[in-house]
């Protein structure tokens, strides 16, 4: 099969304008006619829930959390990027594309990407006007600030909360149609597999996490925004919850899988403490804007940080890359703390971090200033690190974040399954091998609010008038069985390790040998043992309780089931790929200066697999990427 | 530093069991675990000896998500002033402490199973009137409306609310009057929120009562909010239901005269 990326023809600026118009309509009292299953609420699923409702549609919505206003997009801390050009800096559509491409390291899609910074104005309009309390200057217009890999200002804030209030927006709108009717919500709910009939999406499989029963879900169209799969590490930014299971059962029920080894190492996270970490704390990259990064220049050098003379500090990031400072990309970022820790330049007891520093600014700007723009993050430091950061250098260590990867989407963000259709981070969209600073929320709600409303229209067209697929026929009595059969295997194994053990060494194969920096021989090793530990998983895990009620080991034990399948893809992945790129670093390629170094004549395509069944070898499907608007270059921030 | 500790936790089947307090004497605690990575300590060991870990909501684990909350020594969230459950570390307390856990003690939170209760009372009240109309796609540029910086602190003041419920269940008569006040005044402090305001205001009100007790100023809602949310959004919550209410009495008497007339 050939992927189809369906960019429409055109010049770029007019693709997404010429498509909206060629793309087939719904017409109002036709929409009622059509059911629409929406799994995950954060941005992308509940902007889209909201539209689609009030559109008209009939939509069934799934979270795990008991509130969709639970899902992780809330943790965002520090904004959201838009082509507004308001600071009169030289921002435009065009630049915030070409920002996105060039932070991705050429391996994202050029239509897509265009398409996502012109809605990026509109999005902000739309957030203000359903009461987004965003940052604003004293005459009351809206404020920016700045963030990596830009050299302008284009991110709007709600200080450090604006994930948290991008999502209430959305949550908002969201409980606005369950209470009028056109939306029903499934909280606490997980979905547990994708039914296909002929190769088309036609419903779901969800487990009741209360009650333990196991329903069946119909529908026209199935979407999937349940986020990324960051979790595979066990330690990382995401939350507990986060999960790959919704995109991984569609995965292998034939939705393709592309670029899962494109993980992104976020470079200020609050450095590992102990044994029993459970998840790590990111600390806003907004942070960069104002501290500078520096280690001691003797790494033997013991004294608090506050003793440590200028003269004896390295802000290396200002000395390697001057024109960019302290505001690379993330990847490039957390690549050169790596380096400083590795060589021995590491602060805090365990040597495992690095400084970022506010005393210039509170000098510069009164620390007031520092506390309007920054204070829950402060505050959350010094409550989970113990110490003050007005007054002592914060610690920081990079932390694996987001996943660029993840299902295979065409430009009207369906997989190649038809009516199914996957947003935000759950799909490999429009980052590329990087994702900037401040653009997840922009193409959650770019995804849920602008696209999806207007492309599956396009899909549903086809089918007006046929209803909605029977919840008896074969596919959805085999789906549900293996469901069950899966559920009884984990409750009946009665092994002697517990769950979380058994993800906790996933976690260590995946962050040594496909966390920041990856080879060959490594890669190799972490495929056979995370198969081996698979394999142990499946004889000797211990699930306790029973399916009839609220089992949370459970709903872990089919979640990490996953995370060992998916773990080896991305390992494979990685191994396939010849090239460092973006958040894929592999150490066979890289500059003279420790740069990762692309190979643009084989390696620009995304990669999407297709599963062949248990224990088979993934298939790899090549998507060219075409650049006509960009100049391929070796990326620099120097 | 770590701690030697006794845990009395509250354990209940379900909904319709009784319950009780088991007690466990978790070692070796280390000082800058979390609160739940404590748990999550115990909850591996009672695996290791074939019983059911303990049940508690949590995801995020850095105080946004709302999703947490247990009861602490009487304390919802515990000692630590502004902090969540997953954001109190070990350090405040002491080795050989005594440690109660319980679930949020409220009627309008049903217990699920051991700590974890249902809070969607809280989204009943956000869908009787906690939003803006603003369909997808009409709004105007974000700069046409003006929003004094004031007027915009203080209304994202009260949007921190995380919907955790520990108000609830700080409160003697179990009122759910902060978080129904808070995410008031963040609409109704804003200029796109002026449409709607008096018919949000009653209609969240009204919700809340069907739920929740009443208020009668204990103010622990605001002590035991990890958020501080201030007390002083109940008073203007107060202002508009009542402005609504004679709003409300204004255009009937209004009709009732012109009919009359």
């Amino acid at each position: 099969m050939t992927l189809n990326s369906n960019i429409p023809e055109g010049p770029l600026e007019e693709k997404w304008t010429s498509h909206k118009f060629n793309t087939k309509l719904v017409a109002p009292q036709n929409r009622r006619k059509f059911e629409v299953i929406i799994v995950g609420t954060g941005l992308a699923g509940g902007s889209a829930a909201a539209t689609l409702g009030e559109m008209g549609y009939n939509v069934k919505v799934f979270c795990f959390q008991d509130s969709p206003r639970r899902a992780h997009s809330i943790a965002a801390q520090g904004g959201i990027n838009a082509a507004k050009n308001y600071k009169n800096d030289g921002d435009s559509v065009h630049r915030l594309f070409y920002d996105t491409i060039k932070g991705g390291d050429y391996r994202a899609r050029e239509a897509n990407v265009h398409r996502l910074a012109e809605i990026s104005v509109q999005i902000i309009d739309q957030c203000v006007s359903q009461g987004v309390p965003f940052a604003r200057e004293y005459g009351g217009l809206l404020d920016n600030r700045s963030f990596g890999g830009a050299q302008v200002s284009r991110t709007f804030y709600a200080r450090g909360q604006t994930g948290q209030q991008l999502l209430l927006g959305a949550y908002q709108a969201l409980e606005r149609q369950i209470d009028a009717g056109s939306v029903k919500m499934y909280a606490r709910h997980e979905m547990l597999d994708l039914v296909t009939e002929n190769g088309r999406a036609v419903g779901i499989i969800t487990q009741d996490l209360v009650s333990g029963q196991i329903e069946r879900h119909s529908a026209h169209a199935v979407v999937l925004a349940t986020g990324g799969y960051g979790n595979v590490f066990f330690l990382s930014t995401n939350a507990m919850g986060c999960n790959v299971t919704a995109t991984w059962r569609a995965y292998k029920k034939g939705a393709y899988f592309a670029n899962p080894c494109y993980t992104q190492i976020h470079p200020t996270c609050i450095p590992v403490s102990g044994d029993y970490q459970s998840k790590l704390t990111l600390m806003s990259e907004s942070l960069r804007n104002d501290g500078r990064i520096w280690v001691p220049k003797d790494k033997n050098d013991k004294r608090a940080p506050d003793q440590i003379p200028e003269a004896d500090r390295d802000y290396y990031l200002e000395r390697i890359y001057p024109s960019f400072a302290n505001l690379v990309p993330r990847d490039v970022a957390s690549r050169a703390a790596k380096r400083m820790v590795d060589d021995g330049y590491g602060v805090g007891s365990l040597k495992n971090g690095v400084y970022l520093d506010f005393k210039t600014a509170i000098d510069r700007l009164g620390r007031n200033v520092i506390e309007q723009r920054y204070g829950n993050l402060f505050d959350m430091y010094a409550n989970i690190a113990g110490e003050d950061p007005y007054t002592q250098p914060m610690r920081i260590y990079p932390a694996v974040h987001y996943t660029m990867g993840g299902l295979w989407v065409d430009y009207n963000l369906m997989s190649n399954l038809p009516g199914l259709f996957v947003l935000g981070e759950a799909n490999f969209s429009d980052h590329g091998a990087n994702r900037l600073g401040a653009s997840a929320l922009m193409q959650g709600l770019a995804d849920g609010y602008f696209v999806l409303p207007t492309t599956i229209a396009g899909e549903l067209a086809n089918h007006l008038n046929q209803p909605a697929p029977s919840t008896d026929s074969a596919a959805f009595v085999e789906a549900e069985a293996g469901v069950r059969e899966q559920i009884n295997r984990l409750l009946t194994t009665r092994g002697t390790r517990s769950v979380d053990s058994f993800h906790k060494e996933l976690g260590h194969l995946c962050w040594d040998y496909c966390g920041m920096a990856r080879n060959k021989a490594g890669l190799e090793t972490a495929i056979k043992e995370i198969d081996t530990l698979r394999q142990e998983f499946w004889s000797d895990v211990r699930v306790l309780g029973n399916g009839e009620s609220l089992n949370q080991s459970l709903e872990k034990a089919g979640r990490v089931a996953d995370f060992l399948e998916l773990g080896q893809l991305m390992c494979q992945d990685a191994l396939h790929r010849e090239e460092s790129c973006g958040g894929h670093f592999r150490e066979e390629h890289q500059t003279p200066d420790g740069e990762a170094q692309r190979d643009d004549e084989n390696f620009a395509y995304a990669a999407a697999w297709e599963y062949n069944g248990a224990g088979k070898a993934a298939t790899l499907h090549k998507e060219e990427l075409v650049f006509e608007n960009v100049h391929l270059a070796q990326r620099s921030y120097k | 530093m770590s701690l030697n500790l006794l845990l009395k936790v509250w354990r209940q089947n379900g909904p319709n069991d009784e319950g009780r307090f088991e007690t466990y004497s978790p070692n070796d605690i280390d000082e800058d675990m979390s609160f739940l990575e404590m748990l999550d300590v115990v909850n591996e060991d009672l695996i290791a000896q074939n019983k059911e870990p303990i049940a508690f909501d949590h995801d995020c684990r850095e105080g946004i998500c709302g999703s947490c909350g247990v009861v602490i020594n009487g304390v919802p969230h515990g000692p630590k002033k502004m902090t969540t459950t997953c954001q109190l570390h070990m350090r405040n307390f002491k080795s050989g402490d005594t440690i109660t856990v319980e679930p949020w003690r409220s009627t309008s939170f049903p217990v699920i199973k051991d700590l974890v209760v249902d809070r969607s009372a809280f989204d009943a009240i956000i869908q009787a009137g906690g939003h803006i109309a603003a369909p997808t796609g009409a709004a105007r540029d974000g700069n046409e409306i003006l929003i004094p910086k004031p007027v915009a602190d203080q209304a994202f003041e009260a949007a921190a609310c995380i919907g955790c419920g520990a108000c609830v269940a700080a409160c003697p008569n179990g009122a759910g009057q902060l978080f129904t006040a808070a995410k008031l005044a963040h609409l109704n402090l804003l200029p796109q929120g002026q449409p709607e305001r008096w018919s949000r205001t009653v209609a969240m009100v009204d919700t809340m009562e069907e739920y929740f007790g009443s208020c009668t100023n204990y103010a622990e809602c605001e002590a035991a909010c990890p958020k501080g949310i201030s007390i002083d959004f109940i008073a203007k919550m107060n202002r508009d239901y009542l402005k609504a209410k004679f709003r409300d009495r204004r255009s009937t008497t209004k009709i009732d005269t012109s009919e009359a007339g």
